[in-house]
């Protein structure tokens, strides 16, 4: 080592750069995740003291009471969304994967769609909800309702799913397409049975964490679903649904620490539903990525 | 497998009638028709995106327009937001309809968006850099998943959580045992000026910022982390051949390789900065009129002021503040797809560049 530092003098400065370089990346990995569990475990200790097991099973009164209306209002707009927006935005990616004409070039087709796709993913939610509430809920005279809340937030996931689809229809290789039209498959049987298939465990998990985003959503909720403390009606129009969001963001700064209850189980409620998505959308990818690693 | 071979009838072979039973003949429709019930799904559905964000836009235009006419270019450099009289007769102005003494400004608003964003963004990407950095290079494999899903976890928690969280856990925190140590210990010369003063209690412009960064860190260091692990080892191999140290490595090889997909990242995370409402509107202190004085100071942005808004805005009859609120959601719009648009040029001009061999 002595030699080196005979022969280039710049070695210390050198060492002292790796060692920093070294000191950055696991100090900007501590500066993450120390918030992040900071977050998660904020959240864990200020609901779970006064968590009751009642608050599945009662309804809200607004600032004090139970959330049984709000988590089934979160769990039916996320069946809604599953429904509305995972078929259109599967649909849309298989589209977009499969069976849009590709330029000349060899370059992806269906341009103006993939951009509109790309922009709407990047939307401000908040402008979708206004829209959502001049357009759907007064224009149209819905009120706050189902449809509308459904509407605004499948606009929003939409763009996530068909990009997550058109990503794992991607990561299916050429050859399955081309062993598929050599056996003379017929091409929507092709898809269905050969294409689609096999990136299905990646169409699950993008719709997964769809999920995840749809029930965490509170800006283009606030006004198209309105607010309500009743169980969810089933009613597309002119009733309000509530859900758990609403409660975070209405009762955190009200004066009485029952309305801080309520603010922090919601909190509770939904990391531990978002949690629940995306461990199953972890363990689908695992246990594909090592049937894949067997296979080859 | 060119588009050619697929955009043939695929049923031709079984359906020819010639040497078909009646039986192959029926399949054969049946794949026929499944074939089209693909296609003719496939676009509608991929015309929907389209369909719904030009409406979106039209009518926020729509509602836009009387601001816009009323409002003419002075909304921008305004910094008022009185919804004027609502009590008294509405008066008419330029033909439009509009409360007594109403008077909107937006520039608080813009800059505030703009503020925030770039303090996230500035925060966000070394630490985004960073952290991938970690993951993909220097932690072990069984501390770099779980500490990697902790990522992931962290882009999935609900923004109006994050917002709980730091109006009630980390603002108050900064403003009790950081920012008074900043502000008090900086010198007073004049580009640190900004740091100095009131350090208010922990609602503000700084104390967003950093949320903000909370939040897009996980998008650009997820994609920064797939990057660095597409770099193919052999330059990185090479380089170390030559004597290059870890550090040298990462600034001379791995860095520049996928240099325009970090910044395609970064500007979608700049996106998602301009537009995150609910964590800022808890966090900013969501004052209206105010360009924040220094950086701790409570501030508001666009997204905060449309969703902080729109409740009392919906009782002025005439629809002026309605439609004040459209208009500056049409800023909003703007931003955000000019910067989606700049994110979409990068990222698929890096991909051309970034990868050069092995991806069909």
């Amino acid at each position: 080592m002595s030699i080196v530092t005979q022969s280039y003098p710049k070695t210390n400065l050198r060492r002292a750069r790796s060692v920093f370089y070294r000191g950055f990346s696991l100090l900007a990995l501590a500066l993450v995740a120390g918030p992040a569990i900071w977050l998660v475990a904020g959240v864990v200790v200020e609901a779970v003291p006064h968590w009751q097991w009642s608050v599945l099973t009662t309804l809200s009164q607004g600032t004090s009471g139970g959330l049984e209306n709000a988590l089934l209002g979160t769990l039916v707009l996320m069946a809604g969304v599953l429904v509305l927006a995972g078929g259109v935005g599967v649909l849309t990616g298989i589209y977009l994967s499969e069976l849009v004409r590709p330029r000349r070039n060899g370059a992806p087709g269906g341009g103006v769609l993939r951009i509109a796709v790309d922009v709407l993913s990047g939307f401000p939610s908040i402008v979708l909800g206004y829209v959502g509430y001049v357009a759907l809920c007064v224009g149209l005279h819905w009120g706050y309702s189902l449809l509308a809340a459904l509407i605004i937030l499948s606009l929003m996931v939409v763009p996530y799913i068909a990009k997550s689809t058109e990503s794992a229809l991607r990561q299916v290789p050429t050859n399955y397409r081309e062993g598929a039209e050599a056996l003379g498959m017929p091409v929507g049987y092709a898809l269905r049975r050969v294409v689609i298939k096999s990136a299905l465990p990646g169409i699950v998990t993008g719709l997964l964490i769809a999920l995840a985003v749809a029930g965490g959503e509170t800006a283009p909720l606030l006004y198209t679903a309105g607010a309500s403390n009743n169980l969810p009606t089933f009613a597309f129009l002119h009733q309000p649904i509530s859900y758990l969001t609403y409660y975070v963001w209405t009762d955190y700064n009200q004066p009485t620490p029952q309305a801080h209850y309520v603010s922090y189980d919601a909190a509770l409620i939904l990391i531990v539903l978002v949690l629940l998505l995306l461990v199953s959308a972890r363990l689908i990818v695992a246990r594909t990525q090592r049937h894949a690693e067997s296979t080859r | 497998m060119s588009d050619g071979d697929r955009a043939l009838p695929a049923t031709s072979a079984l359906a020819d009638p010639t040497r078909s039973s009646l039986r192959t003949r029926r399949v054969g429709l049946r794949h026929a028709v499944e074939e089209r019930l693909w296609r003719g799904g496939g676009r509608v559905a991929s015309w929907i995106p389209i369909a719904g964000l030009s409406l979106v836009l039209v009518v926020l235009f729509v509602k836009a327009w009387p601001a816009i006419r009323l409002n003419g270019l002075g909304y921008f450099s305004g910094s008022q937001w009185l919804p004027g009289n609502t009590y008294a007769p509405a008066v008419r102005t330029h033909g439009v309809l509009h409360p007594l003494g109403a008077s909107y400004g937006a520039w608080p608003l813009v800059w505030g968006t703009i503020e925030t964003s770039v303090i996230a963004v500035v925060i966000a990407v070394p630490l985004s850099i960073g952290t991938a950095l970690a993951l993909t290079e220097r932690l072990p494999r069984w501390l770099a998943q779980p500490l990697g899903f902790l990522v992931e976890i962290l882009a999935g928690i609900p923004s109006v959580i994050i917002g709980l969280w730091g109006v009630l856990v980390l603002g108050p925190f900064l403003s009790h045992h950081v920012y008074p140590y900043v502000a008090n210990n900086l010198p007073d010369v004049w580009g640190l000026r900004y740091f100095k003063g009131s350090v208010g209690y922990g609602e503000g412009l700084l104390t967003s910022g950093l949320v903000l960064a909370l939040m897009i860190v996980p998008i650009i260091a997820a994609t920064t982390r797939d990057l660095f692990l597409q770099v193919p080892a052999l330059p990185k191999e090479g380089a170390e051949a030559l004597g290059m140290t870890d550090a040298e490595v990462t600034r001379r090889v791995t860095i520049p390789w996928v240099r325009s997909g970090i910044i395609g990242a970064t500007v979608l995370g700049l996106g998602r900065a301009l537009g995150e409402t609910m964590a800022v509107a808890m966090v900013s202190g969501s004052v209206l009129g105010q360009v924040a004085p220094n950086i701790y100071a409570t501030m508001t942005t666009i997204a905060a002021t449309i969703v902080s808004q729109l409740d009392s805005a919906a009782t002025d009859a005439t629809g002026f503040a309605i439609s004040n609120l459209a208009e500056s959601g049409l800023i909003l719009a703007a931003m955000s797809i000019v910067v989606n648009v700049a994110a979409r040029a990068i990222v698929r001009r890096s991909s051309r560049l970034a990868a050069p061999v092995g991806r069909a």
